[in-house]
C-alpha cells in the first residue's frame, strides 16, 4: 500500500509541476496577477508530494519491505538503521528522486525567500523551475521508477554495495545534489531574466546569494567525496579524474567562474551576456554530469546504472533544457547592452581573467573527460586519458589563476594607476618570490621547483589578501578598526577573504602531499617492525585476529607506531567481508593530524605464518586540502549572508544599475 | 548588432555538436571500453596462485602460447554465466586459459571452481587489485587475449558467450596461434 501511496505522490506531483511550468509563466506576459501567484502555492504543493514520495520509500526501506524491487536490491534486514536510510538514494532510482525532493525544496526556498522580489519575476522563476522538474519527475515515471514491485517478495534483500556503507558516503550524494540542483536557481533566474528581457544589476543582486549557497554544497559534496575515495579505497589518494568526479567537478568550475562574474554584473552591470551564460552553463553542466553518470556512454567505478533507455531520455532532456535556452540566449544576448566600461587595468579586467581560466579548466576537464568518445567517433582509434594529463593541464593554469586571484582584490573597479597597484603589491611578489627562492634554490634546500612554485604562490595569497585588507581599513582608522569593519554589511568581503584563504590553504595541502607523500608496500610477519625512512616512524605490526561487525565479518591488524621511542598511535585497519558476498573491502586505518597522516591499509595474507602483504602511507599536509575546501564553503557562506542581498528594495541600486534599468 | 547576433549563437552551436557527440556515445556498446595496453606487452605483476599460496607467478607464465587471461571473481554473476563457455572452449579448442582472480576471496573463490569445474591451467590470486590497476581491470568479467610473445591484443568486457568467441576472440586467437607454428 505504501509504495502505491509514493507512486501516487509522485503523479500527483507531475501533475502540480506541469501546471506550475505554464500558468504562472502565462500569467507574467499577459499581466494576469492570480495567475502569477498562483506560482508560490504551486512551488509548495510540488515539495508537498514529491515528500510524500520520498517518505514512502524511505518507509519502505525501514520497514524492510522486499516486495519493492528497489528496496530487495539495495537494503537487507541486517543493514545498520543509518545505511538503510542512505541506501534510498543508494542507486540510480531513489538519487533521482533525491534530486527531484532537493529541486521541490530549492523551488520552496525561492518561493519563501522572495518577498523582495517583483512577482513577475518570481512567476518565471519558479514556472522555469517547474520545467526541470518536470523532466526529472517524468524520467522516474516512464523509466526508473523506485516503487515497482515484485512477486513473490523475496525473503531477503541484496544489500547496499559495501562501498556505499560508510558514514561519509551517506551524506555526500545528498550534498552533491543540493549543489548541482543548487544552480538550478542562477538557471532559473537567468532564464526568467532572458524572458523578462529585463537584465539589470537587481537580476545578478537576486542571484548572487543563491549561487553562492549552491556552490557552497557542491564544494562540501565534493570535498566529501575526495575524503571518502582517500579513506575507503585504500589506494591513498584523493582525486582520481574519474569521469564521475570530472563530471561534479565542471559545474563546480563554471559556477566559481559565475560567483565572481554576478559580483561584476551586480557592481558595474558589465558581463551581463557572458554572465547569463555562465549561469545556464553551470546548471547545464549539472545535468550533463547527470547524464554521464546514468548513460553507460563513458564507463567509470561510479557508473551504478546503464541503460541506453535511460541515457535517451536524458539526452533529449538535455537538448530540450540546454539547447531551447541557449537558442533563447541566441535570441535574446544581442539586446542585451554591453554595460560599464572599464580600462585595461581594473578589477574587472583581473575579474576577467579569472573567468577565462576557469572556463578554459572546464574545458579541458570536459575535454579530457570525451576525449575516448571524441577519438572514436572521430575514426582516431581509442585512447584514454589518464591523471597524468589532467594534473598536467592543471598546473600549469593554477599559477596564472593564483596571480590573477592575488591581483584582482588590490585592484580599483573601472580604474587604477599600475604606480599604485605596485605598491600595493611589491611586498606580496617579493615575498612570494624569496619562498620560492628559499625552497627551490639548489643553494639553500633545492626542493623540486613545483613546491617551490605551491609554497610561494600560497604565500603570495595571503600577503596580498592582507595589503587589500590593510588598503580597506586605511581611510577607517588602521587596524584598530578592523572589529568595527566586520558587520553584517561587509559579509560579502570578508568571505572572500575567507574563501581565498582557504585556497592558499589547498595549494599548500596538494603541493606537499603531491611531492612529500610516501608510499611504501611491505610483507611483515607478527612482531615485525617497520622502519618508514622519508618520515623515521617505526611500525610494529602485532598480527591480524578475526573480529565480527553487523553485517560483515573482519579481519583487523594491529598496529603501534612509534616516533622515536614515543609511541604515537596504535591503528587498526581492516578488511572486511561482507555476509551478503562481493568483494571483500578494506578499511584503512589513518592516524590523523594536522601536518600529516599516517594511513595503513591491509593487503593480503602471504602463506599461513600470519604474514600479510601491507601498504603504508605517509602523507603530509594532506588535511589542508580539505581543510582547505571548507574555509572555501565558510567564505561562500559568509558572503552569501551579507545583508545588501536580503534589503534589495530598501537601497538604491548600484549607479551603474540605476542607468541601465532606466534605459 | 549582426556580429553579436552571430556570436550569440556559439554557445548553441557548440552545444548541438557536444550533443550529437553524446547521441553517438549512445550508440556504442558501453563494455568496449578502449584498453590503452592493446599492442603493449602485459603490465609486470607478480602474484600468487589461487590454489597455491607458495606459488609465485609473473608475466613469464603467460609466454610461449597464446593464453586467454580471464578476470573473474566469485560474486559476480556474469563470471558464472561465461564460466560454461569458458570450460568449453578450453577443451574443444585447446586454448590455454588462464584465471585473473580479483578482488576475491580465496576460499570462495576456491568453492566456485569446485561446484563449476575449472577451466583454467592456473588462477592469478589478485584480492586487492594490486595488478587489476595496472592491467586496467574496470570490472568483472573481462578477458585479454596475450599472444606468444606477451602482447596484449585484445581485451574483451563483460562476458563471452559463444558470439563473442567465435566473431571477436577465436580469429584472434587462430591468427596468432598459426603465426606462432
Amino acid at each position: 500500500m505504501v509504495p502505491e501511496l509514493g507512486h501516487f505522490a509522485l503523479i500527483l506531483a507531475l501533475a502540480i509541476t506541469l501546471v506550475q511550468a505554464v500558468l504562472p509563466l502565462a500569467g507574467s506576459f499577459t499581466g494576469n496577477r492570480t495567475w502569477m501567484a498562483m506560482a508560490r502555492p504551486l512551488a509548495w504543493g510540488q515539495l508537498t508530494f514529491t515528500s510524500i514520495a520520498f517518505g514512502c520509500l524511505l518507509l519502505a526501506f525501514l520497514t524492510d519491505d522486499f516486495s519493492v524491487i528497489y528496496v530487495a536490491s539495495n537494503s537487507n534486514t541486517l543493514m545498520p538503521l543509518i545505511y538503510k536510510i542512505s541506501a534510498v538514494w543508494g542507486a540510480h532510482e531513489g538519487s533521482l528522486l533525491l534530486w527531484a525532493l532537493m529541486l521541490a525544496a530549492w523551488g520552496a526556498a525561492v518561493a519563501a525567500y522572495s518577498k523582495n522580489l517583483p512577482l513577475p519575476m518570481v512567476a518565471r522563476v519558479l514556472a522555469v523551475m517547474g520545467m526541470v522538474a518536470i523532466g526529472f519527475l517524468l524520467f522516474m515515471l516512464l523509466t526508473s521508477n523506485p516503487f515497482e514491485r515484485i512477486y513473490p517478495a523475496p525473503l531477503e534483500g541484496r544489500d547496499l554495495n559495501p562501498l556505499l556503507q560508510d558514514p561519509g558516503l551517506a551524506i555526500h550524494p545528498p550534498m552533491l545534489y543540493m549543489g548541482y540542483v543548487g544552480f538550478s536557481v542562477a538557471f532559473a533566474f537567468a532564464i526568467a531574466a532572458l524572458l523578462g528581457g529585463k537584465l539589470d544589476a537587481a537580476w545578478a543582486r537576486w542571484s548572487r546569494p543563491w549561487t553562492a549557497i549552491a556552490w557552497v554544497f557542491l564544494t562540501i559534496g565534493i570535498a566529501l567525496g575526495s575524503w571518502w575515495s582517500y579513506y575507503e579505497l585504500g589506494w591513498g589518494g584523493w582525486w582520481f579524474w574519474d569521469p564521475v568526479e570530472n563530471a561534479s567537478f565542471m559545474p563546480w568550475l563554471v559556477g566559481t567562474a559565475l560567483i565572481h562574474s554576478l559580483a561584476v554584473t551586480e557592481k558595474r552591470a558589465a558581463f551581463k551576456s557572458w554572465t547569463v551564460l555562465l549561469a545556464i552553463s553551470a546548471f547545464s553542466l549539472s545535468l550533463l554530469g547527470t547524464f554521464l553518470v546514468r548513460s553507460g556512454v563513458l564507463t567509470s567505478v561510479h557508473a551504478f546504472a546503464t541503460d541506453p533507455a535511460r541515457g535517451s531520455f536524458i539526452l533529449l532532456f538535455l537538448c530540450v533544457v540546454i539547447g531551447g535556452s541557449l537558442a533563447l540566449y541566441a535570441w535574446r544576448a544581442a539586446d542585451i547592452s554591453g554595460g560599464g566600461r572599464f580600462d585595461l587595468l581594473s578589477r574587472e579586467s583581473f575579474l576577467l581573467i579569472n573567468n577565462l581560466l576557469f572556463t578554459a579548466l572546464t574545458i579541458l576537464v570536459l575535454f579530457g573527460t570525451l576525449a575516448p568518445l571524441i577519438y572514436e567517433a572521430a575514426g582516431w582509434g581509442k585512447i584514454s586519458v589518464g591523471f597524468p594529463w589532467f594534473n598536467k593541464m592543471f598546473v600549469a593554469l593554477s599559477p596564472l589563476l593564483v596571480l590573477a586571484t592575488g591581483i584582482g582584490p588590490n585592484t580599483r573597479w573601472k580604474h587604477d594607476e599600475p604606480a599604485r597597484l605596485l605598491r600595493a603589491l611589491w611586498l606580496a611578489a617579493g615575498l612570494g618570490i624569496a619562498a620560492f627562492l628559499l625552497v627551490s634554490w639548489p643553494g639553500f634546500s633545492a626542493r623540486d621547483i613545483g613546491v617551490g612554485v605551491g609554497i610561494g604562490m600560497s604565500l603570495w595569497l595571503v600577503v596580498t589578501h592582507l595589503a587589500s585588507l590593510r588598503d580597506r581599513l586605511k581611510h577607517k582608522g588602521g587596524l584598530r578598526a578592523l572589529r568595527r569593519d566586520i558587520n553584517p554589511s561587509s559579509r560579502s568581503y570578508y568571505g572572500m577573504q575567507l574563501a581565498h584563504l582557504g585556497l592558499a590553504v589547498f595549494i599548500v595541502g596538494v603541493t606537499m602531499v603531491s611531492n612529500d607523500g610516501v608510499e611504501t608496500d611491505v610483507r611483515m610477519s607478527p612482531g615485525d617492525v617497520h622502519v618508514h625512512e622519508a618520515s623515521g616512524y617505526r611500525f610494529q605490526f602485532n598480527g591480524v585476529t578475526a573480529v565480527p561487525g553487523p553485517n560483515y565479518r573482519a579481519q583487523r591488524g594491529e598496529f603501534v607506531v612509534y616516533d622515536g621511542e614515543r609511541e604515537i598511535a596504535v591503528l587498526h585497519p581492516e578488511k572486511r567481508h561482507y555476509l551478503s558476498g562481493g568483494m571483500p573491502m578494506t578499511e584503512a586505518a589513518i592516524d590523523a593530524g594536522l601536518l600529516r597522516d599516517i594511513y595503513i591499509s591491509l593487503g593480503e595474507p602471504i602463506g599461513s605464518s600470519g604474514d600479510w602483504a601491507l601498504r603504508l602511507y605517509y602523507k603530509p599536509y594532506v588535511r589542508w586540502i580539505w581543510l582547505g575546501a571548507i574555509l572555501m564553503a565558510l567564505g561562500a557562506t559568509v558572503s552569501a549572508s551579507d545583508r545588501r542581498y536580503r534589503s534589495v528594495r530598501n537601497r538604491a541600486p548600484a549607479p551603474a544599475g540605476a542607468a541601465e534599468a532606466v534605459a | 548588432m549582426k556580429g553579436s547576433k552571430t556570436r550569440a549563437l556559439i554557445p548553441l552551436g557548440i552545444f548541438l555538436a557536444l550533443a550529437a557527440l553524446l547521441f553517438y556515445g549512445l550508440q556504442l556498446d558501453p563494455r568496449k571500453v578502449p584498453s590503452p595496453l592493446i599492442g603493449k606487452p602485459v603490465p609486470a605483476f607478480e602474484l600468487t596462485s589461487l590454489k597455491d599460496p607458495q606459488q609465485r607467478l609473473d608475466r613469464e607464465l603467460l609466454l610461449g602460447e597464446v593464453s586467454l587471461v580471464n578476470v573473474w571473481a566469485s560474486w559476480c554473476p556474469s563470471c558464472r554465466q561465461e564460466h560454461g563457455e569458458l570450460l568449453r572452449i578450453a577443451r574443444e579448442h585447446d586454448v590455454r586459459v588462464i584465471g585473473f582472480n580479483w578482488k576475491d576471496e580465496r576460499a570462495s573463490a576456491l568453492l566456485m571452481l569446485r561446484q563449476y569445474g575449472d577451466p583454467y591451467t592456473v588462477s592469478l590470486y589478485d584480492p586487492d587489485n594490486k595488478a587489476g590497476i595496472d592491467w586496467g581491470v574496470y570490472g568483472a568479467p573481462e578477458t585479454f587475449v596475450v599472444d606468444p610473445e606477451g602482447i596484449i591484443r585484445h581485451k574483451q568486457i563483460g562476458p563471452i558467450t559463444p558470439e563473442v568467441w567465435e566473431e571477436e576472440i577465436r580469429p584472434i586467437v587462430e591468427q596468432y596461434r598459426a603465426r606462432n607454428s
